[in-house]
This record gives structure tokens, sequence and C-alpha cells, in this order.
């Protein structure tokens, strides 16, 4: 029987079956931001052991909070700072070169197909849209992954999802993945792999599937998955060109991770999305998922534009599609953060950032800020925002915080009216 | 090992995320004592009061997909140090449940109708759990009623318990 692209790369990557079900795997990259590695870092230096299994391939990055905003995120920063000076870590991406950690890693060249990657952030099932297994990890995992290299897994059964058909104008990535939560429930895929298969995939950008994959965890999902293809070698190109001959050589070789075709699932599920709407969260719940038309009118207070679901050069575009030449609500806040350097200097260069000065939005430094509620935009007791990050939990944006989900598009439509609206209203 | 066993705190709903248990604005603390007053500081659970609800509570009984969203091990930090070893539940998000073991922790599943039938039982009164893990059992008591219930922990799981967390069984084995 054939096997699944993450059966694939557990096979290959097999350390020990320490018992039943149970697969220590050897690790490619372990990456570290400054909230869940700093606990792994004392608790490591208290045993003694403050050492890495191979500095090359530890990828560190200062993103949740930056700027540090008090003295605690300081020393979170230090700790981290001092760490990697010690152990002569070479890839850290500190103040000035930071960014939102599932946006900079691949830009910068870190995720390959195949790759097995753990981090100690639950998001980190975006970089399987390069084809990788990617997940995320609590601190103690991330300690033994900085340790040994290695980390335990349930051997994963794989859920397969075949999107056919066209997205309608004004619908985008994001409301296809809060579509397929809503489909799924959010522990749908626990333990599970989620593949994103199918002509709608095949069209996808690099930047699209990580928008997809990004939301996997929401279902509950340890990794979600798209094939490598010619888009994620011409991505991947400036960082392999060094390893193949040529594209093609490098696409042969890793198309042999694909699934093959008698590989088995845990469910199979075909989706047609000819007919998707643009999609809000209305609950405290990811997959409480309604039309965007079904809560126009709700009025908000502030909209929030970035993070590692959307915060890249695409979303910035698109957002600045429906803003240009308009003004954003007076009772609203408009807060946009480009997830990374490399996206807040070619927002600037095609006058995406005028476009947000001039409506009216604060744009911040690249960092997650305002997504986990932590700092750059935290909400007030009662307060709604709608926003392109991937969760709406009772208070994650700020205590007593109501949260709505949606693309760019949708949050930048809704900043100009105040209220939740479809952003095809703003369509020329 | 760790005490697996007293009072026990019954938390009626489905899908409690790591973010009701351990908010982010006390991701910025380096100690896990830290943690120890803001344990399920912003749950939605009507009528729950941290302040009375938690007091001298060793065991948590929940119901499906408990410990959901963000990787936090800050969550079971956060039982940890107010003295909640054991957590019980129909199903948990794999990440936080990872997390419990890795810590030496029990994070114990049930089926749906066992977890039901505890809830009916005994949610509504003061009960009490006593752990005999060596046959994979506990037992809770209320008053005169008693339940002894069964599980199952995989070998696994059980070496990591016993071995007091996944740094010290990986230490030895790798
Ligand atoms: S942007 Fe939000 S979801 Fe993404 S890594 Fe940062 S805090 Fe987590």
């Amino acid at each position: 029987m054939g096997k699944t692209i993450v059966e694939k790369i557990f096979d290959s990557h097999l350390k020990d079956n320490p018992s039943g079900n149970i697969n220590v795997i050897s690790l490619d990259a372990v990456f570290c931001h400054e909230i869940t590695t700093p606990v792994a870092i004392n608790d490591l230096v208290m045993r003694g052991k403050d050492r890495v299994f191979d500095s090359a391939k530890i990828k560190v990055v200062i993103d949740h909070v930056t700027p540090a905003k008090d003295s605690k995120t300081a020393m979170q920063g230090k700790i981290l700072r001092d760490w990697v000076k010690r152990n002569k870590i070479p890839d850290f991406f500190d103040i000035g070169r930071n960014g939102v950690c599932h946006a900079i890693f691949p830009e910068k060249g870190f995720v390959r197909p195949g790759y097995t990657i753990i981090m100690g952030d639950s998001h980190t099932c975006t970089h399987g849209a390069f084809g990788a297994f990617a997940a995320g990890v609590g601190t103690t995992d991330l300690e033994v992954g900085i340790l040994k290299g290695v980390c335990a897994f349930i051997y994963p059964e794989s859920i397969k999802i075949n999107i056919t058909g066209k997205l309608k104008e004004g619908v985008f990535a994001k409301d296809l993945i809060l579509h397929i939560i809503s489909l799924l429930g959010v522990d749908g895929a626990t333990n599970k792999v989620v593949e994103f298969v199918g002509t709608v995939v095949d069209r996808m950008s690099m930047e699209e599937r990580m928008t997809l994959c990004n939301m996997s965890v929401e279902a509950g999902a340890t990794c979600g998955i798209c094939y490598p293809d010619e888009v994620t070698v011409d991505y991947l190109w400036e960082f392999i060109k060094d390893e193949f001959v040529s594209k093609d050589a490098a696409l042969t070789e890793y198309k042999k991770i694909i699934s093959d075709d008698d590989a088995s699932y845990f469910k199979k599920i075909d989706i047609n999305i000819d007919d998707l709407e643009p999609m809000v969260t209305y609950g405290f719940k990811p997959d409480e998922v309604k039309a965007v038309g079904m809560l126009a009118g709700e009025k908000i207070d502030q909209v929030y534009i970035g993070s590692c679901t959307n915060g890249r050069i695409e979303d910035l575009r698109e957002a600045a599609k429906v803003l240009s030449g308009n003004k954003i609500s007076d009772s609203v806040r408009g807060i946009v953060s480009p997830a990374t350097p490399k996206v807040f200097n070619m927002a600037l260069e095609e006058g995406i950032i005028k476009t947000f000065l001039d409506a009216g939005f604060c744009v911040t430094n690249p960092t997650c800020g305002a997504c986990l509620g932590m700092s750059n935009g935290v909400l007030a007791d009662g307060e709604v925002c709608a926003s392109t990050t991937n969760r709406n939990f009772n208070g994650r944006m700020g205590r007593g915080g109501m949260v709505h989900l949606m693309s760019p598009a949708t949050a930048a439509a809704s900043a100009i009216s105040g209220f939740i609206t479809n952003s095809n209203l703003y369509k020329g | 090992m760790k005490n697996f066993g007293g009072e026990i705190l019954f938390l009626d709903r489905s899908d409690i995320n790591t973010d009701e248990i351990i908010p982010a604005r006390y991701l910025t603390e380096i100690t896990k004592e830290a943690l120890k007053p803001y344990l399920l500081e912003d749950i939605k659970l009507d009528g729950f009061l941290p302040e009375t609800d938690l007091l001298n509570k060793k065991v948590v009984i929940s119901r499906s997909n408990f410990g959901c969203g963000s990787s936090r091990e800050h969550a079971p930090w956060a039982f940890e140090v107010n003295g909640i070893n054991v957590t019980i539940a129909f199903r948990y998000a794999r990440i936080f449940r990872q997390n419990m073991f890795n810590c030496g922790m029990l994070a114990i599943e049930l089926a749906e109708d066992v977890i039901d039938g505890i809830f009916n039982r005994f949610a509504d009164k003061k009960a009490s759990l006593e752990m005999d893990l060596e046959n994979s059992a506990f037992v809770i008591t209320s008053g005169s009623e008693v339940q002894k219930i069964e599980f199952s922990v995989s070998e696994f799981d059980y070496d990591l318990v016993k071995s007091g967390g996944w740094v010290n069984f990986a230490d030895k084995r790798y």
C-alpha cells in the first residue's frame, strides 16, 4: 500500500519507536521565539545542559512583543539574545530585522519540502505549505528539540481535502480556510494532518497556501500540508539553486515525497468553492463562521490587519485595493502590522503604506502585537475587533474583547464603514 | 512521581482553550510559580469565580477538546503550581495533552458517556478523587456515593509520568 506525504516524511526521519504508535523523529529545524523559549533555556541552564544539538538548525526571532513593552518582556528578549550568543546560533532576528515567525522563516528560505520542524507555537503548521511536517509544541518538547534534535509524535493519519472550483471576486484563501474549519469543527482534525490538494490549491501562491495551512490547527490538526510543486520551487529557488542543476531537477526530487495514489486516509473530503462567499466568525470559536452578509452591520471599534495568517504582501495589497481613495470611519481605530521588514519595504515601494496612512491607519513595525492581546492594540472590555488573525477566543486580543476573523479585504471594507462589510461594496 | 488526587473542580464546557486557562498577558512571566494567581482568569463559564472555586482543588474534570488553541505550556504549569496535576476529559487538543505528560502530569481520556455519568452524578457536589495509577483506575467519592472508574494510559505516557517528564526520559534515552 502507498504512503501519504507525511508518512514518507516520518519514515525517513524515524529515530525511535519507544512504544505503540509513538514515533520519535529527528528534526531538520527548531524555531524559537521569545515567549515560549526562555523557560526552556532557564531549565537547560539549571540542569547544566546549556547547549544545542546543532546551532545551524536552530532559528530564532523576537516577534511577539517587540520593541519590548516593559521590564518583563525586555528580560525575555535578553534571555533569548544571551542564549543565542552563548551558543553561537547564526540565524537570529532581533529588532530592526525581525518579523512574525511564520512569515519571516519561510522568507529566509529556512523551510524545505520534506523537512521536519517544531516550534513552541501552535501556528507552526503554517510551514506545511512547503510540503514540510511542521508542528507546534510546548516548551518541554522545544527544550528536548533544542538539546537532542528529536520530538515524539503519534504516527499521524491524514485527512485529504480536495478543493475544486474557482474563488469568486472578493473571496480569498482566508474565506476558504474559515469555511473548511466550520466544516471540520474545532476538533475535527485533532491528531491528524490535513492535506490540501486540488486545482484550487495548485493555482495558489505560497502566501495563500500558508494562510490555508496556518489555520489548520484551529481544526485541531497537527499540521496542514500542501504538495511541493513548481510554485514551491519558484519561491525557494534563490535558496536552493546551488543544490540542484535546474528547477526541474529540484521538482523531480521534491515530488518523490508526494502522497501515493493508493495511500490510505482517515477521511477524504471534496469541496467545491464556486459559490463560496466572504466569511467571518461570529462567536468565540474559529468554527463559528457565517457569510459576511449575515453579519453585515455589526459595529466594530478596531480593525487589525496583520499576523502570520494575513500580514504578507498579498494581504496588504488586497486591503489597499479596498482602502484606496477612502477614509476609515471616525469610530474605528485601524492598525496594520506588515509581517516582516521585507513585506514592509515592498509595501512602501508599492505605495501601499501611503494608502494605509492616507486612509487613517496606524502602521506599526512587524510584530505579533495585537494578535494575542499583548501589545500594539489591546482591546478594552466590551470592544469589538475586525481582524485578519486566526483566533477569536474570548479575551484573545484583550480581556472582555470580541474578535471577528476575516480576510484583509473584508477587514479593510469594515474599517471604512465602521461595521462588518463585504469588500465588494468598495470595488470599482 | 507527582501526587494525583484530591478535591475535584468540574469545568462543564467543551473547547476550553489555553487562553482561558492562562491569558497571554501573563506569558511574560519566566517562572512557573508566578502564574499561580491567574489560573482560569478568563474562562467563559457562568458563575465561575476563580478566587473561591479553585480553593483546595487538585483534579480538573471537563468535557471535550480540552486545552485547544495556543501551544503555551504555561497552561499545564498554571495547573501544576496550583497543585492540580491531573485533568480528565472526553478529548484533548494534541499539544495540551502532550504538554501535560511532558511535565510528568496526567491527562486522562474517558469515553463521552463515562464523562457524562460523572458530571450527572457528582458535578453539583463536593467530590474528591483517589488515584490508583498502577491499576489504571480511580475512585470518586462524595459523601456516601462512591464510583470506581478504569482508564487506560499508553505505555509511553506512563513512562513519561514515571520519569517525571519528557526531558528526563529523553535525556536517558537519546
Ligand atoms: S501573529 Fe498571532 S497567531 Fe501568529 S505567531 Fe504571532 S501571536 Fe501567534
